[in-house]
This record gives C-alpha cells, sequence and structure tokens, in this order.
C-alpha cells in the first residue's frame, strides 16, 4: 500500500491511505484530545473536540481528525490560538450538560475553559455514543441505543435485551466520559426488577 | 394491529433492512400508531436490532408510539401564521378539544400538534384537518370546522 507523506506540528509523519490523522498523529506520539474516540469502534465524529487546522496548498480549514484521511503533502496544527479557542467554547458547552464530569474538569484547567459560561442544562449524557456504539459493535448486543433528537436526545436501554445481559457485561461503564451511563441502568434495572 | 398486516407491509417492501423506514411509514399510515408488536416483528423479520428502531421511531416526528386520534390536527406556528394570530387559532382548537398541543384525547377523536410551517403562508394562519388545509382561520371558525368531525 502507498504511503502518505505530510506534516504534523513541524514534523513529517508517515501514514496509510485511508487512515485518518487522529491514528496517524497518534503513532507519531502527537497527543489530540478526544471524547468520543475508541480504537474498537469506528469513527464517529461527535464530539468535535479532536478538531484542527489542515492547510492545503497555503488555504487553512478546520476540521475532525478523528474522521479526516491523511492526504499527501497537508499540512497539520494540533494546537494554534483559534484551536485552542474552539476546543475551549466545544468544553464550555458540554459542560453545561456535565459541570462535574472529571474528564471534562481536566480538559477545562488545560484549556482555560470556565464550567459555568452556558446556562445549565443537567442532562449529564454528552452523546458522544461511546456507550451505544460499544454495545453493537463490539458486543453486538444493541442494549442500548438513543432515542429522540436534538437538545431531546437520550440514551434509553432496550428493557429486555438489558435485563438478560447488561448485569453480567457492564463494560460500557468505564466509557461514559461522565458516568452518566452507570445512573441510567440502575434506574433502568430497578424499573425491571 | 393484527401480525399479517404487518407482514403484508413488510413482504410488499421485499423484506429487507433497507426498507425499514418505508415500511415504518406504511403500518404507521395505516394504523395510525406503532404498537410494540408491530415494531417486535419487523425488527425480527428484517433482522434490524430494537435500539435502531427505537431511535428512529422517536426521531421522525411522523411516528407515534402511543395511539393517535381519528383525526389529525396541525395547527401552523411557524412565522407568517404567528404574526397572523395562531396563538389564538391554537387556543381555540385546544378549547374545542380539550387537550393540548402534543396530546390526543381520551376518546381517540383528536391529536393536536403544533407544525412549523405548511407551506402555505399566504392562507395564513393556517389548520391542517387529516391532510386538509383550511386557510385565513379565525378562532370561531376554527371551532366551526373541528364541529364537522366525528
Ligand atoms: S451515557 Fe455516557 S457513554 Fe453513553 S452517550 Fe452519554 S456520555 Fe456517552
Ligand atoms: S474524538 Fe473526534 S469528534 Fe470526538
Amino acid at each position: 500500500m502507498s504511503e502518505i507523506k505530510f506534516e504534523i506540528d513541524g514534523i513529517k509523519v508517515k501514514a496509510k491511505k485511508g487512515e485518518t490523522l487522529l491514528d496517524a498523529a497518534q503513532d507519531a506520539g502527537i497527543f489530540i484530545p478526544t471524547l468520543c474516540h475508541h480504537e474498537k469502534l469506528e469513527p464517529f465524529g461527535g464530539c468535535r473536540l479532536c478538531i484542527v487546522e489542515v492547510e492545503v496548498k497555503g488555504w487553512t480549514k478546520l476540521v475532525v481528525s478523528c474522521v479526516y484521511p491523511v492526504e499527501k503533502d497537508i499540512i497539520v496544527r494540533t494546537r494554534s490560538e483559534k484551536i485552542d479557542r474552539i476546543r475551549k467554547t466545544i468544553i464550555e458547552l458540554l459542560m453545561a450538560h456535565a459541570p462535574d464530569a472529571p474528564e471534562l474538569k481536566k480538559l477545562a484547567k488545560e484549556y482555560g475553559a470556565s464550567r459555568d459560561r452556558y446556562e445549565k442544562d443537567p442532562s449529564f449524557c454528552i452523546h458522544c455514543g461511546l456507550c451505544v456504539r460499544y454495545c453493537a459493535e463490539v458486543k453486538k448486543a444493541n442494549a442500548i441505543g438513543f432515542v429522540d433528537r436534538g437538545i431531546n436526545k437520550e440514551i434509553c436501554f432496550v428493557p429486555e435485551i438489558a435485563s438478560q445481559m447488561c448485569n453480567d457485561c457492564k463494560e460500557c461503564f468505564p466509557l461514559c466520559p461522565t458516568s452518566y451511563l452507570q445512573a441510567a441502568f440502575v434506574l433502568t434495572e430497578s424499573l425491571i426488577a | 394491529m393484527e401480525i399479517d398486516k404487518v407482514d403484508k407491509i413488510i413482504d410488499k417492501h421485499g423484506g429487507d433492512a433497507s426498507s425499514l423506514l418505508q415500511i415504518m411509514l406504511d403500518v404507521q399510515s395505516e394504523n395510525n400508531w406503532l404498537p410494540k408488536q408491530a415494531l417486535d416483528r419487523i425488527g425480527e423479520k428484517l433482522e434490524v436490532p430494537m435500539n435502531r428502531i427505537q431511535h428512529i421511531a422517536t426521531f421522525y416526528k411522523a411516528f407515534s408510539l402511543v395511539p393517535k386520534g381519528r383525526h389529525n390536527v396541525h395547527v401552523c406556528v411557524g412565522t407568517a401564521c404567528h404574526v397572523r394570530g395562531a396563538t389564538r387559532i391554537l387556543d381555540s382548537v385546544e378549547e374545542s378539544t380539550g387537550i393540548k398541543s402534543g396530546e390526543t384525547d381520551l376518546d381517540l377523536k383528536f391529536s393536536v400538534e403544533t407544525v412549523n410551517c405548511l407551506g402555505c403562508c399566504a392562507l395564513g394562519p393556517v389548520v391542517e384537518v387529516n391532510g386538509k388545509v383550511h386557510g385565513k382561520m379565525t378562532p370561531v371558525k376554527t371551532s366551526e370546522a373541528l364541529k364537522l368531525y366525528e
């Protein structure tokens, strides 16, 4: 397979065709923050935190690195004033939903985000889809899914499957960046018991 | 809804998972809502997991997971109808039917829903009942029109 050569943060890197920018950066030891990415799961591009700047022939654009395939001769910047500002806003928006999530707190510190910038809507789930996708793609159980849409979107267990399988698995619990998932399961469990 | 009716709809679409949405729409229009047994059957035959079906059924406003009334009343509250007094029309609909937007009455006569533009702003304020457009409505005309439905 042909190798693609390009540049990330001034470092020359090589990647295979079809690989994502995020994978290439991680292989080169360059850190990009992520929330909805998981190496065992298909790229999702839900949280937008992994956003980076890509320069093609002098034109700069913003792309989401976990779903963007590598291209020849591009120049990638994973940190810049603009990127940091965007990530700060993303974190602040997510914190309106999950103000005390440890992962978000850590990110907030790094990017100087304020947890109280936006009016709180403590729905706790930040729609990263890790639980839903892990259950479907890795466990092939489909015990949990999303329902509704937009600001009303939330996770929902399928009671028939959850009552059979979830107690012995619970592998999705530690994936949740806000630990809301666990609470939702405990609730479901009490309802189906 | 009887299971063979569901089966018939599934067969009509070739029983393929890519026809999921179309099958759900057909069940919705034939039965006026999506009963759990019908969804279970669709999932089983099309080999689509229930979490996907749940997501779709709750994503689109066209679907209902609870029984709907015989007459669907859509009150437009889009910008043009709003400035022409849609709020008063909605009040009148709610008063005539005894239910609020998003609800269905106990006799399953009416379901009331607000919509955000039916595409005929010149006729505003607009109320649509079972797909029939009633234009240039007034509160009195609205309650009169609703009396015609059994
Ligand atoms: S419950 Fe947690 S893991 Fe699941 S989608 Fe929401 S934030 Fe992500
Ligand atoms: S990690 Fe790329 S969008 Fe979430």
